[in-house]
């Protein structure tokens, strides 16, 4: 019994720790994300509060929680509310299976750092994944405004047309690894067989497609303020509108550590075997969890980097991108990743896969595309 | 706690939900209600430890199928589309027909005698997406691939819906 | 099974914690509404009609569209978990190239079903053709002609 309270306890500590380490990072990340827009326009970027500006996040919450809410006349109320709560909750509920690193050893009782070890960890990110559109559907839906409806309803359908080659991709991981478990996914790459070397191609469509679902530059037509003022958020204000932008730094964040665990060994980095002899496992643990993170802010710098570079897509350019261009291209990579495991050499098939596709899609591009211009 | 009652409660938390689909008045609230009620469901398979049709019924149906129901409802206009009251003729005749279906019902499930649980041949690993897997793509391969069959005469069906008409204007 | 407690905790720890929250916010902020406050904002206009607008009924079939390709994502979960087993691969030694030619076939016949679709032209978003403006400039149509070939010889 004692032992039973001591491992719920610790779970209660972990499950405390895994939202505070995501809230945290998706608070920093605003101030990361203005600092590297500054640095990359030659500008300073916030530098008032505190120094070099380090406490704007906690002066923009301040804002968020003094700002005055309301909530149109012509609205539905529970709905409006239930809107900005579904998108925290769903972008929250994510962190829940990402495995941030290794056991450790507490006086005889052994912990997983990780919120929850299920036997489908990866079909779970899945499922919470698809029900992010809830949470602004809803919200554009009950603002009872037509370009928050608007916003809405291209939301929804862009996080859904990129998630099925997202799936895709997650299928040839599982395809490798041969288990839904995160924690396997992750202890199959440890000492350097990092998935990103045999899956090269479902890589970048997962990153294409994680940029879709977080509604981020390229893909952020949802609030494209030029068509559509603020989008699905057009009507929020105060603490709701502050749920909507938290969440979507929550899943930044999120996604980088999904892509981290899924291509990029998770919680291994060069060199854990000399840690463990040297320090011990816990402190090789740690360290893990240092790496993890250190790797999806990796990713969340590299969300930044690309909204600072590379301009918006236009609508129908998104949708032929999802339904012509990422799905048949995952269909591809299974098929390529299914023959590599077959013949036994995984990583010479898939880079030979790779480059078939560039062959192919250049010898497409020298007989086709320039005689039409012709 | 004990896992009969954590049973009873969600059954009885499913059963009102899935009451508050058919009283709301609002058709979202009514799918709000109606993926809550999936939420139930897969709470269910949890306890039979079916941890993958668990996260199945989550990502279909209340991921895929929700989100579509979600779509048709947002196209209607909802403020014109006030069902008006039904004469008394149509909730008589409603009624006998919902009663009839009842006795069938209660008929059935008192004719039949639902088998107990068999104790020693029960796996608790039944459910598990291995064990799926083996038995889906082994004994009932051919129902499996007409399955892909029936899913491209669907594909071209929503093709067809899909057809524009010439001088429609749409946002 | 017991892990999912945990998602439970979870998810209730979430929810107070949104509630916690939203709850203090109401508390500390002001709140004086009043009806222009409280109306649709529109880019500043007083609101037009109703904002159930009719949308492009193409949203609708991608959502179908989806709904028919997430149902074979979830047929592929299952195979990419028994597809190279290593019990059925010692069992019968051709396993593995049995599933992968069977979800070939699944595979196949879904992607005809997208080709379709995509030959069909239902894929295609619809562009809007922009009006021809009358042309009340000085200079000739043709003058912006002669540059335009210029550059898209290029």
């Amino acid at each position: 019994m004692e032992l039973i309270t001591t491992v719920f306890i610790a779970k209660a500590i972990i499950v405390g720790v895994v939202f505070a380490i995501t809230l945290g990072v998706a608070a920093y990340s605003t101030y990361f994300e203005r600092k590297i827009a500054a640095f990359m326009q030659d500008r300073i970027g916030p530098d008032r509060a505190g120094p070099f500006g380090i406490l704007q996040p906690l002066a923009d919450a301040v804002k968020m929680f003094m700002k005055e809410d309301f909530i149109p006349a012509n609205s539905n109320k529970w709905l409006f509310i239930a809107g900005p709560c579904l998108s925290m909750l769903t972008a929250l509920m994510t962190s829940a299976v990402v495995p941030f690193g290794d056991s450790v050893t507490i006086g005889g009782a052994t912990f997983d750092l990780q919120g929850i070890d299920v036997n489908i960890g990866i079909l779970w990110v899945f499922g919470i994944v698809s029900l992010g559109v809830y949470g602004i559907m809803i919200g554009g839906w009950a603002s009872n405004n037509k370009f928050a409806l608007l916003g809405a309803i291209r939301a929804a359908s862009q996080n859904i047309s990129y998630e099925l080659a997202m799936g895709m991709a997650i299928i040839t991981i599982l395809m490798i690894t041969g288990s839904l478990s995160t924690k396997e996914i992750v202890e199959v790459q440890q000492n350097g067989h990092w998935n990103i070397f045999y899956q090269p191609l479902g890589f970048i469509i997962f990153i294409i497609c994680a940029f879709a679902e977080c509604n981020r530059t390229p893909f952020d037509l949802p609030e494209c303020e030029t068509e559509l003022i603020g989008g699905y958020h057009t009507e929020y204000s105060s603490m709701k509108l502050g749920f909507y932008l938290f969440a979507e730094y929550i899943n930044m964040f999120i996604s980088g550590a999904v892509m981290a665990t899924l291509y990029f060994g998770g919680y291994d980095y060069p060199g854990v075997d000399f840690v463990t002899q040297q320090f011990g496992s816990n402190v090789a643990s740690f360290v893990g969890v240092g790496a993890l993170i250190g790797k999806s802010l990796g990713f969340v710098f590299v969300f930044m980097w690309v909204r600072w570079t590379i301009p918006r897509f236009r609508y129908d350019q998104l949708m032929n991108l999802g339904w012509t261009g990422l799905i048949p291209l995952a269909m591809y990579n299974v098929v390529v990743t299914g023959f590599g495991i077959l013949v036994g050499k995984p990583f010479m098939v898939s880079i030979a896969g790779l480059v078939l596709l560039i062959a192919a899609l250049f010898v497409y591009d020298q007989l086709l595309v320039k005689k039409k211009i012709a | 706690m004990e896992i009969s009652n954590i049973w009873y409660f969600l059954s009885a938390l499913t059963l009102l939900s899935a009451l508050m689909v058919i009283m709301s008045k609002n058709p979202i609230h009514s799918v709000l209600y109606l993926v809550f009620t999936f939420f139930c469901i897969s709470a269910h398979y949890v306890l039979l430890n079916a941890q993958f049709l668990m996260a199945v019924n989550i990502i279909v149906y209340a991921g895929a199928i929700m989100v579509l129901f979600l779509f048709v409802i947002m196209m209607f206009d909802l403020k014109k589309n006030i069902p008006e009251s039904k004469s008394s003729l149509t909730k008589l005749a409603g009624s006998v027909v919902a009663g009839t279906l009842l006795v069938i019902l209660i008929a059935i499930v008192r004719k039949n005698n639902i088998p107990a649980p068999l104790g020693d041949k029960f796996n608790s690993q039944t459910g598990m997406v291995e064990n799926l897997g083996q038995v889906l793509y082994g004994e009932f391969l051919l129902p499996f691939e007409l399955v892909s069959i029936l899913f491209f005469v669907a594909m071209v069906g929503a093709v067809l819906l899909g057809k524009r008409e010439a001088g429609e204007r749409n946002f | 099974m017991e892990a999912f407690a945990y998602v439970a905790a979870f998810l209730i720890a979430g929810i107070l914690f949104l509630a916690f929250i939203l709850t203090l916010a109401k508390w500390i902020r002001p709140n004086r509404p009043n009806v222009e406050k409280l109306s649709t904002y529109e880019s500043g206009e007083a609101p037009m009609g109703n904002a159930n607008i009719r949308f492009n009924p193409r949203f609708y079939l991608i959502a179908l569209m989806f709904v028919l390709f997430e149902i074979e994502l979830i047929f592929l979960f299952p195979w990419a978990s028994v597809f190279h087993h290593p019990d059925l691969e010692k069992a019968s030694p051709v396993w593995s190239s049995y599933a992968l030619v069977e979800m070939f076939i699944f595979i196949g016949i879904l992607a005809l079903g997208l080709a379709l679709a995509w030959v069909k032209g239902y894929l295609n978003w619809e562009k809007p053709i922009a009006p021809s403006l009358p042309n009340d400039s000085p200079i000739p149509d043709q003058a912006y002609q002669k540059i335009r070939d210029k550059y898209v010889s290029k």
